[in-house]
């Protein structure tokens, strides 16, 4: 039994799956400070938004025109940092370089100043999705230091690849922030759509294989006919479902996060001590190099 | 095999909620439709009072002066049983003196001006009534172009247009549509006797577990062919899929602009909503 003292640490995580107006950056920022305001005053800590919460999905010519750069002399983006003071911030939204690339991209704000923008790194371009048609690739995937301890975003597509939660989990995050504009699809004869079951099934798996928080914040409503599925998920480091929201409807989904569990379930499986980096990378290596 | 199954449940809840959302976010709170007496209007109609309250949903019967008694009454026991606002217009006096021009005409061309003629209908009452047009196309009939281009096809949303028919029968069974309704043989009535399995010359259950491999499952002709299915049913329908595209598309404008509708001036229909 461990006497020692430590750090009582807790999270209260919202999570809003919100439903947005396709193109009407206004209108979506006016939802997402309704919803800071209800988070706040439910004492929420962190508060998560969808993927390009602010803006929609489906943009296709509206990149352009829907696009701003987090700062704080941004319209929309003063109000989300002066909102940060109270509460700290995933927003979605699209992001414009000054060699005016547009990048889908979340941002972490915490205490009027953004801490993190993370561009999404895999724009899936098949199947109902054309996202590389419209927006330039993010290059890097970086965990930030937040006051919850250390945190990585990822956006959709990002953690249907295994190597971007990876990379996260190596650089230090104990805290994975998915967000997503996922369009339910695959019905059958089960009680969930194929596109809910495998986005589940992989939060779950990260969250048990890199003995961390994973939470995933799916947006809602219709675009044309695609249906968002909302169902937001937390899993905590034992792969444990923590909270869920409703599929379909909007909805703020909170939980009270236990950042000592990362302690404990770390004592009983010691996976990240005993991640073997350096043969990853020298079969990395190797298996880059065969050309 | 192939399991053509859904989850009622879920696809109630999906398909009602894009009415609702569709409908809505443009303004109106109400939908207008054709009900037929057949099985594909029966869903859709029960699917738009489900989603927007009986009282928001307005059924029109068109019938034509050869349309079945069975039609009209299965229209009335949809009618009856949700309580649905209605009217009934006898379409023969728009229907006639277009056929009558010509003594030789067929039963497809009276077939297409009985369908276009509904459309008209149709959206003249969604002025009158301020209510969308809901669509009645399944996927079956979709995909294998079996249907009229600006007739039956016309609509502002179509909610059942990504279930085969086996598929849109399940979920009638889970929504209460009338047992009748559900059991008759599926029949388009634009002529006495008509029935669809007769005149596409394949079941709706053969045809959809053969789509479903080819659309749903992305299967190559062959592998079709060594999944059971005979060869000759497999390449007649890859040719009704492919023949009837044009059914399912705008019409193609020819570029000249750098930006053109259609190419590269891309917008959902929800834009700003």
């Amino acid at each position: 039994m461990f006497n020692g003292k430590i750090r009582e640490m807790k999270l209260n995580l919202s999570l809003a799956q919100i439903a947005t107006k396709l193109g009407d950056v206004d209108a979506n920022l006016e939802k997402h400070l309704t919803y800071i305001k209800q988070a706040k005053e439910q004492k929420t800590d962190l508060l998560v938004f969808p993927e390009l919460s602010l803006t929609g999905y489906v943009l296709q010519d509206l990149v352009a025109s829907v696009a701003h750069k987090p700062t704080d002399d941004d319209p929309v983006f003063k109000h989300l940092l002066k909102a940060s003071h109270d509460l700290d911030l995933v927003v979605g939204f699209v992001d414009e370089d000054a060699r005016h690339r547009f990048y889908i991209a979340s941002a972490y704000l915490s205490g009027g100043k953004v801490l993190h923008v993370h561009h999404k790194v895999y724009l899936p371009t098949y199947g109902l999705f054309d996202e590389g048609r419209f927006f330039a690739w993010g290059d890097s995937i970086r965990s930030f230091d937040t006051r919850f301890g250390r945190v990585g975003m990822l956006i959709c597509e990002d953690f249907w690849h295994a190597s971007p939660p990876y990379l996260l989990w190596l650089d230090g995050a104990d805290i994975m922030l998915f967000s997503s504009a996922s369009p339910g699809r695959g019905l059958n004869d089960k009680e969930k759509l194929d596109s809910a079951r495998w986005v589940e099934r992989v939060s779950k798996a990260y969250a048990s294989m890199f003995t961390a928080f994973v939470a995933h914040c799916n947006r809602v409503g219709f675009e044309d006919g695609l249906l968002f599925w909302g169902g937001a998920t937390v899993n905590d480091p034992n792969g444990e479902l923590l909270a869920q929201g409703p599929y379909f409807e909007e909805a703020l989904t909170n939980v009270e996060l236990d950042l000592n569990q990362l302690r404990r379930s770390r004592a009983r499986l010691p996976l990240l001590r005993d991640e073997r980096t350096a043969l990853v990378q020298k079969e990395l290596d190797r298996i880059l190099s065969r050309g | 095999m192939v399991d053509l199954t859904i989850n009622t449940d879920v696809a109630h809840q999906i398909l009602t909620s894009f009415i609702k959302s569709e409908v809505t976010r443009v303004g109106y709170s109400r939908a207008v439709l054709n009900l037929s007496g057949g099985l594909d209007s029966a869903i859709s109609c029960v699917l738009a009072v489900n989603a927007l309250g009986a009282e928001n949903v307005f059924a029109l019967r068109l019938p034509y002066r050869t349309s079945s008694q069975d039609s009209l009454d299965h229209a009335q026991l949809i009618i009856d049983q949700f309580k649905i606002p209605n009217e009934t217009i006898d379409i023969s006096d728009m229907v006639d003196p277009l056929i009558k021009r010509d003594p030789n005409i067929s039963n497809l061309r009276k077939g297409n001006i009985m369908a276009r003629v509904r459309m008209i209908a149709l959206y003249d009452q969604s002025e009158v009534f301020k209510g969308l047009p809901i669509g009645t196309s399944n996927k079956t009939e979709i995909l294998l172009g079996y249907s009229t281009l600006w007739g039956d096809m016309a609509s502002a949303i179509n909610p059942i247009g990504d279930l085969y028919k086996t598929q849109a029968r399940q979920l009638a069974r889970a929504i209460n549509v009338p047992v009748p309704i559900i059991d008759k043989p599926p029949s388009a009535d634009l002529w006495e006797g008509q029935t669809d399995e007769n005149e596409l010359g394949f079941t709706y259950d053969e045809v959809d577990k053969l789509l479903y491999l080819l659309v749903d499952q992305r299967y190559s002709p062959q592998e079709c062919i060594e999944e059971g299915f005979n060869e000759k049913f497999v390449t007649a329908v890859i040719t009704r899929i492919r023949r009837n595209q044009f059914k399912r598309m705008m019409p193609p404008i020819a570029k000249l602009s750098n930006r053109t509708i259609g190419y590269d001036f891309l917008y959902l229909r929800d834009w700003g909503t």
